[in-house]
């Protein structure tokens, strides 16, 4: 059966890799038309994801077809696809080795009962062709199984060094489709990375795909660096450095290098995060015992004083309009949330359990805040609603600290401490069911993790 | 055991001692020390003095024992007020990395008040936190964490 290519006219979806220089692509993506089969009897396939329980949808990837030398792109390809759909706990890709067809092109219509009888529910289809001009284009579909219908169609055009990235706009095209929410698999997330003995850390910026693929160093690791978080724009990060005499927030433009102290504040600053819009950056200045929390706008680098106690205020994060912020205070004698307006207006306690609470982080649906909390000697990552009801517990050990957001609000990354002299910090993520657990893979010990938006 | 005191470039964690100053079994040992170290130096400062204070969990309350040392590096840097110094502060690794910065320099302006307050002019000493960053005892358990939870006051000056 001929395949239906009436194209579009190609569009540009992407200038975000400007940022990158050394890899300055223009990423094209287009739809492409569906096989002409009959209307599908029965409704497409679809997950649920705001039940509590998921069963992981059963999802088949057979290697995407190539041409021109291009095979072990297309299987790396596929599996990155595979992979990011897999740690998402959403999907069960099924085992290759049960494929009667190990590859299977874009332009094919399936054998719908071959991955019937597999019970896979879901098909992904895909072909990868060198261009003359040197560029790469993927083509994909999705398909449902059991209505023999299709779901997507896209091609893309991408410089093949950016590869990686096109299989992660790939893997959350499928997810946008079958979940009916954005995905997250094309984002980077910036931490610390650790070498050396436990008292003599050498600490340094470093930036990374989400799956753990792809570390770029920003620090050499001459100075301390502490808490890395992105801008809105993925472009700059805020973070803290002991580089002066004084331990200060930073700003640093990862395209240029630039870097430049935030402010000209009369004591340490830490605790750094951008507002929803980018425009400015909430802190922690301490003051002999005492930390407030100040905002200060970038643009007129005018700094307001948020909160004036006497206590450690701290850890503050918008809510995303960016009317309120979360933070921790002992004001009331011991760690806990407080939520404010953004002006630091009429400061209220949300948390109320047992224990200790602090780093919250309030999601970019704007739903839950997520926190480390500290009790019975043991480190939990948990979420509660912004009023602090319907606290819920995802993961719990000897030390877990410092979530951050997937841009999706679906899926948590944290740290977790091991324990012993050679211990260290390693990153995970957590899914806000708390049952979908997994490592993110590094070649250090690795801490402070922050998640950027989609790139876009 | 053996007294190692080196001191680093200021940028960095100042004085690493691989010795409990306070342990009984080492007394032998600091009467040897005490022999040696020049007086007014910073030997003579770490081992006859102590540099260090502990605390106790969340807190920055100064003990009795800490106010002992503490009255003694008063007595010691009025003595050798050519030395400015920098109070660090200290947390344990049982607690956030956000926290334990304030923490840390909450620990360390108490210390700085109560050394002003015991007649070290307030323009000679600084304040620096590193929070749970650099822990010197790397074990998992009290005996570890109750020597992280530390205040020490480095001479900035001590080589000129």
């Amino acid at each position: 059966m001929a395949l239906d290519m009436t194209l579009p006219a190609p569009r540009r979806i992407s200038n975000s890799l400007k940022r990158w220089r050394l890899r300055a692509v223009a990423l094209v993506a287009a739809a492409i038309g569906a096989v002409g089969l009959a209307a599908p009897a029965q409704a497409l396939v679809q997950i649920d994801i705001t039940q509590g329980q998921v069963e992981p949808l059963p999802i088949a990837l057979p290697s995407f077809g190539s041409t021109g030398g291009e095979a072990d792109l297309a299987r790396q390809m596929t599996e990155v696809i595979a992979n990011d759909l897999k740690r998402s706990g959403l999907f069960r890709p099924l085992d290759p080795a049960s494929y009667v067809d190990q590859t299977l092109d874009a332009a094919a219509v399936p054998n719908f009962q071959n991955w019937r009888a597999i019970d896979a529910q879901a098909l992904v289809a895909g072909t990868l062709t060198r261009e003359p001009d040197g560029r790469l284009k993927a083509e994909f579909r999705l398909w449902d199984v059991f209505a023999a219908e299709q779901m997507i169609g896209q091609q893309y055009y991408t410089q093949p060094d950016n590869w990686r990235r096109l299989a992660h706009i790939i893997a959350d095209a499928i997810y946008e489709r079958l979940t009916g929410e954005k995905g997250y698999f094309d984002t980077r997330v910036v931490f610390v990375s650790e070498t050396g003995p436990k008292n003599d850390r050498t600490k340094r910026l470093a930036i990374m795909d989400q799956d753990g693929a792809n570390v770029r160093y920003l620090t050499r690791g001459d100075d301390l660096v502490l808490t890395p978080r992105f801008s809105p724009s993925s472009q700059d990060v805020t973070y803290m450095s002991y580089s002066g005499g004084v331990p200060s927030v930073y700003l640093l433009n990862i395209e240029t290098g630039e870097r430049e102290v935030l402010g000209n504040f009369p004591g340490m600053t830490f605790a750094p995060r951008f507002s929803p819009d980018g425009r400015s950056v909430v802190m922690s200045l301490q003051q002999e015992g005492n930390a407030n929390i100040y905002a200060m706008d970038l643009g007129s680098r005018r700094t307001t004083r948020l909160t004036n106690s006497a206590s450690i205020d701290t850890s503050p994060s918008f809510s995303p309009d960016g009317r309120q912020i979360v933070f921790e205070s002992d004001r009331g004698g011991a760690q806990q949330l407080y939520v404010m307006g953004a002006d630091g207006s009429n400061p209220q306690r949300i948390s109320f359990g047992n224990g200790r609470y602090s780093t919250p982080v309030w999601s970019p649906r704007g739903d839950l805040i997520a926190f480390t909390k500290q009790s019975g000697g043991r480190f939990s990552i948990g979420v509660m609603k912004p009023d602090g009801s319907g606290e819920r517990i995802l993961t719990e050990g000897y030390h877990n600290e410092g979530p951050t957001w997937a841009p999706n609000g679906r899926v948590l990354m944290f740290f977790r401490e091991t324990q012993g002299a050679q211990g260290g910090p390693s990153l995970y993520t957590v899914d806000i069911t708390g049952r979908n657990e997994m490592r993110v893979t590094t070649d250090t010990f690795s801490s402070d993790p922050a998640w950027s938006p989609l790139l876009d | 055991m053996v007294t190692n005191i080196s001191l680093r470039s200021a940028g960095r964690a100042a004085i690493v001692i691989l010795v409990a100053a306070f342990m009984a079994a080492c007394a032998q040992k600091q009467e040897q020390l005490n022999g040696q170290a020049v007086p007014g130096s910073a030997q003579d400062f770490v081992v006859n003095v102590g540099d260090r204070v502990y605390f106790a969990v969340d807190s920055s309350d100064l003990s009795g024992t800490a106010q002992a040392t503490l009255d003694k590096q008063a007595q010691w840097l009025q003595r050798y007020n050519r030395y400015t110094i920098t109070v660090e502060g200290h947390a344990d690794e049982r607690g956030t990395r956000e926290y334990n910065l304030a923490l840390g320099a909450r620990r360390a302006s108490a210390v700085k008040a109560y050394l002003a307050s015991r007649g070290v002019a307030p323009n000679r000493m600084r304040t620096i936190s590193y929070g749970k960053e650099r822990p010197v005892a790397v074990c998992d358990n009290e005996s570890c964490w109750s020597q992280n939870r530390r205040s020490v006051t480095v001479l900035d000056n001590a080589g000129s």
